[in-house]
């Protein structure tokens, strides 16, 4: 569709064209051979018509993308087209004029205009070009609005996206199961209990704060981990055991936000509630040549049926790291014993000093 | 020990949380006509303490490792009103068809509580269905088992279905053979084939199901029937009907 072909829009481009048919009239009674009546007849359908014509140089400007051509090629193509279409015009002209040369008033129209032709093979020309810069602004217009609105749908896909990650993240169980410790804390222990409701609020409001940058320091997520670690701690009491193995040196290096949140949730709920007597979930991390290495173990139950280990945690995990480093990320997941281990590795980034 | 003439009613509180225990207990402390008889940390602990203390109410966890709630259910049998009590509401309708009593979900608050102990009232002494009634609602729809429970005693055996050799019906029980070992399970030899992958498992006789991957060879024995031979050295009957299906298996597999 042509973007001009609209109400209201295709009324102002009409009126463009009234100063241009102003100057072609006086060009054409320059020189005193066209009297300004003759001038006016001839100029006024002629413009109308011309300014239809001039629509088409839309296509010609949608087909010679600025960007996607070569100058040599645009020009070409344009002046081309030009000439061509100002050529057709002229002798549209003539017929015109020939047809006006019959009535009384215009007797020697025709024969005034031959000698006119030149001036407005070039005005047609000129004005067939202007034609095509000015599609070529409506084109870049429509354009940018439709980046716009591509951006915008993209942040909207992405912000969607985050939302049910941070959904997927605080599992309503893990909440449930908290608010009951915290009911039972109440009676038994009510300083206890507020300490719970307090690392559950952390733990949330971090969550949620996470979720919103795209790559945090390991030491923020490892903070988010612990006060995960350390409810879970409330529920399974003595059967948690946690161990921390964390190379200094590493906790400044970037990783996405709560990218480990869900394998630490895994451990527990996969590994340590599957076991009557309880395990170790062992977080450890180093760094070496560029590479940032990142270990999420705990103790499982050989017997529990596979489906309780894997699960979506890691295929997530999987898929995160790729879209963000490609092959320059792997993620191991090795089932030995009754040790279960996801192995990450990512390029050692860090984060660039603020200004 | 059995609690069958006191007046209070025994009741028995199930869940390897130490914190969610102490609610339930906290709740039936307004309940002086229930007493409790024992708390225990898992399913294993379960169903010892329901042989031992014949309780007339159980409070049951679901997600319990090794042992789920429904695990410990199928093992004790129907006898005892059971409340379910879980973080998890998607085990809502299985609860019901294993006719528990009620299905609490944790945090778990007074009013609903006190519901779920007047409905449980009721239900002391109502007849229950069977075991086996119970074993088959408490399967995860569309789901094949993974492993079987086995009690024998207070004891309680899991039995993965890949380590089962084959199974022989033995009047109302299923004799499991898996490793040189048999245990006895109460439940019929059809009620078994249907909880299990009828593409690991093969009918192969009335009495007998056997496990594919362990089938050795079958040769002919007599006019119309024959024997499968298994790798442990077992040898079972095969009937012609179990034949076609046996055989029909096998071509799928190539």
């Amino acid at each position: 569709m042509h973007p001009l072909l609209t109400r209201g829009r295709f009324g102002l481009y009409l009126l463009a064209w009234i100063p241009l048919a102003g100057i072609l009239t006086y060009l054409l009674t320059a020189g005193g051979r066209l009297k300004w009546i003759e001038s006016a007849t001839l100029v006024l359908p002629l413009c109308i018509v011309y300014a239809f014509i001039c629509l088409s140089a839309w296509y010609s400007v949608k087909s010679t993308s600025l960007e996607a051509s070569s100058l040599s090629r645009l020009s070409l193509t344009h002046i081309l087209a030009a000439a061509f279409i100002s050529f057709l015009w002229v002798q549209l002209a003539r017929l015109l004029a020939y047809f006006l040369s019959g009535a009384t008033l215009f007797p020697n129209l025709s024969a005034h205009l031959s000698a006119q032709l030149p001036i407005l093979f070039g005005a047609g020309f000129l004005f067939y070009l202007l034609a095509v810069s000015f599609h070529y602004v409506i084109l870049s217009l429509e354009t940018s609005r439709e980046a716009e609105a591509r951006a915008m749908e993209i942040g909207v896909l992405a912000r969607d996206a985050k939302l049910k990650a941070l959904k997927a993240q605080v599992n309503p169980h893990f909440l449930f199961n908290s608010l009951n410790s915290i009911s039972a804390l109440t009676s038994i222990d009510p300083a206890r209990a507020r300490e719970m409701c307090i690392l559950l609020a952390d733990f949330l409001r971090l969550t949620l704060g996470l979720g919103e940058k795209s790559s945090v320091p390991l030491v923020e997520e490892l903070s988010l981990l612990e006060r995960f670690l350390a409810i879970e701690k409330v529920r399974f009491g003595a059967r948690l055991k946690m161990e921390e193995d964390i190379q200094e040196d590493c906790k400044k290096l970037l990783v996405p936000a709560l990218l480990l949140q869900p394998l630490v949730e895994n451990a527990v709920v996969h590994g340590i509630a599957n076991l009557p007597d309880g395990g170790t979930v062992r977080l450890a991390s180093h760094c070496q040549n560029g590479t940032l290495f990142i270990l999420v173990e705990n103790s499982f139950d050989p017997e529990s049926t596979p489906a309780h280990r894997n699960g979506l945690g890691i295929l997530n995990v999987r898929r995160r790291l790729e879209a963000r480093y490609g092959s320059l990320a792997s993620v191991h997941v090795i089932s030995e014993e009754e040790r279960f281990r996801v192995e990450l590795t990512l390029p050692a980034e860090i984060e660039e000093a603020k200004t | 020990m059995s609690g069958q003439t006191r007046d209070k009613i025994g009741a028995l509180i199930v869940d390897d949380e130490e914190l969610a225990r102490v609610v339930i207990r906290e709740l039936l402390k307004s309940h002086p006509q229930i007493e409790i008889l024992a708390e225990c940390m898992n399913g294993f602990e379960a169903v010892k303490a329901v042989a031992e203390h014949k309780p007339q109410l159980i409070f049951l966890d679901v997600q319990m490792p090794k042992l789920s709630g429904f695990d410990v259910l199928e093992l004790i049998g129907s006898d005892v009103p059971v409340i379910f009590v879980t973080a998890y509401d998607q085990y809502a309708m299985r609860a019901f068809d294993v006719h528990a009593v009620d299905y609490l979900l944790k945090p778990v608050g007074r009013e609903r509580f006190d519901a779920a102990l007047l409905r449980a009232k009721n239900r002391i002494g109502e007849e229950m269905p069977s075991a086996e009634q119970l074993a088959a609602a408490a399967r995860p729809p569309h789901q094949f088992l993974e492993r079987l429970v086995v009690k024998d005693g207070t004891r309680v055996t899991l039995i993965p279905v890949d380590k089962l050799d084959y199974a022989e019906a033995q009047d109302d029980y299923v004799a499991l053979a898996t490793g040189g070992q048999k245990h006895l399970k109460q439940q019929t030899i059809a009620g078994l084939e249907a909880c299990l992958d009828p593409t690991r498992f093969v009918r192969i006789h009335r009495s007998y199901i056997v496990n594919l991957e362990r089938v050795a060879r079958i040769e002919p024995y007599a006019k119309d029937s024959r024997i499968a031979i298994l790798a442990g050295g077992a040898r079972l009957p095969v009937s012609r009907a179990g034949y076609a299906r046996l055989k029909a298996l096998l071509d799928e597999r190539g």
